[in-house]
């Protein structure tokens, strides 16, 4: 027994640690599924065309992803915690945009998302309508993703690419006259 | 025999057999020191019980002796009450009722479940808190976080009647502890995320049936204000006090909502409660003084006029809510004796009026990190009596939309939220449970959607600059306007205070210890982890001849925003990201009470 233990223990650990190496990989294939393989007005797409964000090695962030960061903190957080880490009654965002597709997302927000029992009654309500969030979806998914993505570190980004033209005609159009 | 004739009496004495006047009952059930009948003990709010088995000297020895899960896992704020032989409390969402037998091991006697809509659930600003149930007149009040508010016949459970106060399709939601007062229960509603209109409505007592209902802001008649006898620190109000102060028709989403706690001077009538920030968080949007958010509310019981009414934060630009609980004691002022009213303010200032009219004594720090005004000006012959003499630095109306206001103490969740404090007569010292935490707070424009969050800022918090420790359970001089002792806190004490005559001071943490303290000087005597984070409020209550303190734990509310990610300094630069505990490390969800007691 005592001589079979170490090489279960090697065993595991080896398991463990090749379950990291992939679970790692992953992690880097999905940041690597995120690249910017298309740009436009400063906005950025993945090769499949959903939004994503663009980080240079400096930590500046591409204007979407500084404009989600303040939307997030503003219509999500409340519930969702700081930097999207999940709070007691909401789950942690950085984990959840590790599964989540763009569209699932989409539909989520848009339609809400109930799970009660279990002492727990969590209910996310439907932000179809709340031009508050629903204006800035895309910014605000393209901001967690980098989180999820471990591509932007928590807090506010320190630097931004400006405001784009096209982006403030289309905030216009969607929030309405003042 | 005996015995059976005295347990007879005692119930048939509360529940039963009702004296010529009900109120006169029950103002002596408040003043019964073997029960807990409403939320704060007594009519004055004090927390403070004159059992004195438990005392400085032999606290040490406490030990907890019986428990109960509530079966619900979110925020548990309030906490329990006894009335006779029966324990009584009431869970977050659904807001599970349950009367609980202290002659048989706290068996189920009865429970209420009601029936609620979900949807409400994500209408409620920081988790489906609910503080509490009152009892007066044979009956459990019990406000649901719909807004439907209920009597329950608290030997049965049945219902006897129920009233809907609000709309949650529109925001309007329920939190608080209902008061009863004579013949009437008040309630006011939550919702000042949403751009509600908030209010407080008396209920007749007997028959749900609506009295009277004061709004916060509006015309006259619907604030139920006298132009020329409702008073402002000694001068009339004047006509339209509330309209002119605000821009447009903008008051209709005003907030100032009034889900705090309220007190009743039965020998003034009167009834005193603070009202909530302005809708939208972001100053800009809604020019003018925003009258009467964040005000010290004093009206007559029976009608619901205004006797006198203080704005302590007019025009707010950081969240700082007036709701926190009215302590109203008799106190020596200048030598003489005065009926006073002490509020801690989320804005950071102990403030000591006179309650009979409104008159302002002191308004001083209660937190030395309080940094967005200097004071408050005390010179009765300013234009700006009375108003705090803010600091530009830290103005999130001067610095504008989409500018972040940086290092403003305390944070929106305030120097104190609404965790209540407790007053002992005994050692004439306040006892307050204290955040100490600081934030970024950038302001910009929303639009306003019925039902939906109308916010319009964004904040982040952590504690005040080179420190790590979040909180402080403090006492204070009122007459004074200082700290007398202070025990810190790694986290925001979120836990509402029990003072006793046996000066042992009680209060929880947010990792779940409860905790006492000697009254006189703050030192440690007892401390015990309950299962999770404690953002109830302690009591305490003796049954056949034993003193019990009790205390709901289950983190959540405002703090359980916290909880997973705890709260860095954005500007400590990433070495001192983490740096500062994150409360998950310390505690998980999960809704019990745990009652204490000395070793027979």
């Amino acid at each position: 027994m005592a001589r079979i233990l170490p090489a279960m223990k090697k065993s595991a650990r080896l398991r463990s640690a090749l379950a990291t190496i992939l679970l790692l990989a992953a992690g880097a294939a999905l940041a690597e599924n995120n690249k910017p393989a298309s740009s436009k007005d400063g906005e950025y797409y993945n090769a499949n065309g959903d939004p994503t964000y663009d980080i240079s090695p400096d930590g500046k962030v591409d204007w979407r992803t500084y404009s989600g960061y303040l939307r997030y903190s503003a219509e999500c957080l409340r519930c969702h915690g700081p930097d999207g880490l999940g709070s007691s009654y909401a789950p942690n965002l950085t984990d959840s945009l590790t599964r989540l597709t763009y569209s699932q997302f989409l539909a989520t927000v848009a339609g809400g998302k109930r799970d009660l029992g279990a002492g727990e009654e969590k209910v996310m309500p439907s932000l179809g309508a709340d031009s508050n969030v629903m204006c800035f979806i895309d910014d605000i998914y393209v901001y967690l993703k980098a989180r999820a993505d471990g591509a932007l570190p928590r807090g506010r980004p320190d630097n931004h690419a400006p405001k784009p033209k096209s982006w403030s005609d289309a905030e216009d159009a969607c929030m309405g006259p003042e | 025999m005996k015995i059976l004739m005295a347990s007879l009496i005692s119930v048939s004495s509360l529940a039963l057999a009702r004296p010529a006047s009900a109120q006169d009952m029950d103002t002596k059930l408040t003043q019964n020191p073997a029960d807990w009948v409403i939320p704060a003990g007594n009519y004055a709010g004090n927390r403070y019980s004159k059992l004195d088995q438990i005392t400085n000297k032999n606290a040490s020895k406490l030990q907890p002796v019986w428990t109960f899960s509530t079966g619900v896992l979110r925020g548990h704020e309030g906490g329990p009450l006894v009335v006779g032989d029966i324990m009584y409390l009431v869970t977050p969402f659904p807001n599970i009722v349950y009367a609980l037998d202290l002659n048989d091991n706290g068996k189920i006697l009865w429970k209420y479940e009601p029936k609620q809509n979900p949807d409400v659930i994500p209408v409620m600003c920081c988790d489906t808190v609910n503080r509490g149930v009152s009892y007066a007149d044979g009956k459990i009040f019990l406000d649901q976080a719909d807004t439907t508010l209920v009597a329950l016949d608290a030997k049965t459970g049945k219902m006897l009647w129920s009233a809907v106060n609000g709309d949650p399709k529109i925001g309007e939601t329920a939190t608080m502890a209902p008061l009863p007062v004579k013949d009437k229960v008040l309630v006011g509603d939550s919702g000042g995320e949403f751009g509600v209109r908030c209010h407080v409505t008396a209920y007749d007592m007997n028959t749900g049936k609506r009295v009277w209902r004061a709004y916060s802001e509006g015309p006259d008649n619907e604030i139920m204000v006298d132009p020329e006898k409702t008073t402002a620190l000694g001068k009339p109000v004047g006509k339209d006090s509330s309209l002119a102060t605000w821009k447009g028709d903008q008051w209709k989403q005003g907030g100032g909502c009034t889900w705090g706690w309220y007190s009743y001077d039965p020998e003034l009538n009167m009834v005193y409660y603070g009202s909530g920030n302005p809708s939208t968080w972001n100053p800009k949007q809604r020019p003018g003084d925003n009258k009467w958010s964040m005000t010290i509310f004093a009206r007559d019981a029976d009608t619901g006029m205004a006797k006198w009414v203080y704005q302590m934060t007019p025009h707010d630009e950081w969240d700082y809510d007036g709701v926190n609980e009215m302590q109203l004691a008799d106190q020596k002022f200048d030598g003489k004796m005065r009926k006073l009213l002490v509020h801690f303010d989320r804005n950071g200032f102990g403030y000591t009026l006179d309650r009979t009219n409104g008159e302002l004594l002191v308004a001083e720090k209660f937190d030395p990190a309080v940094n967005w005004a200097t004071g408050i000006n005390m010179d009765k012959s300013s234009p700006d009596y009375g108003r705090p003499i803010r600091v530009k630095k830290y103005s999130t109306e001067a610095n504008g939309e989409d500018v972040n206001t940086q290092g403003i103490c305390p944070a929106a969740l305030g120097s104190k939220d609404e965790q209540p404090s407790a007053y002992s007569p005994k050692t004439g010292l306040f006892y307050v449970p204290t955040n100490h935490v600081c934030m970024d707070y950038q302001p910009f424009r929303v639009t306003y959607t019925p039902g939906q969050p109308y916010v319009g800022a964004i904040l982040s918090m952590y504690p005040p600059p080179g420190q790590t420790d979040m909180g402080n359970f403090i006492a204070w001089d009122a007459a004074k306007g200082k700290i007398v002792w202070s025990d810190p806190e790694r986290f925001s004490v979120w836990s509402g205070a029990l003072a006793t005559a046996g000066d042992v001071v009680f209060y929880g943490t947010l990792e779940g210890y409860l905790k006492a303290v000697d009254a006189k000087t703050g030192k440690e005597l007892y401390k015990f982890k309950t299962p999770s984070g404690i953002i109830g409020n302690v009591m305490t209550y003796e049954h056949k001849g034993r003193q019990y303190v009790a205390v709901l734990s289950g983190v959540g509310g405002w703090a359980g925003i916290g909880l997973a990610a705890g709260l860095t300094d954005p500007h400590a630069g990433l070495g001192a990201v983490g740096g500062y505990a994150e409360l998950s490390k310390y505690t998980s969800l999960g809704g019990a009470l745990t009652v204490f007691a000395l070793p027979q």
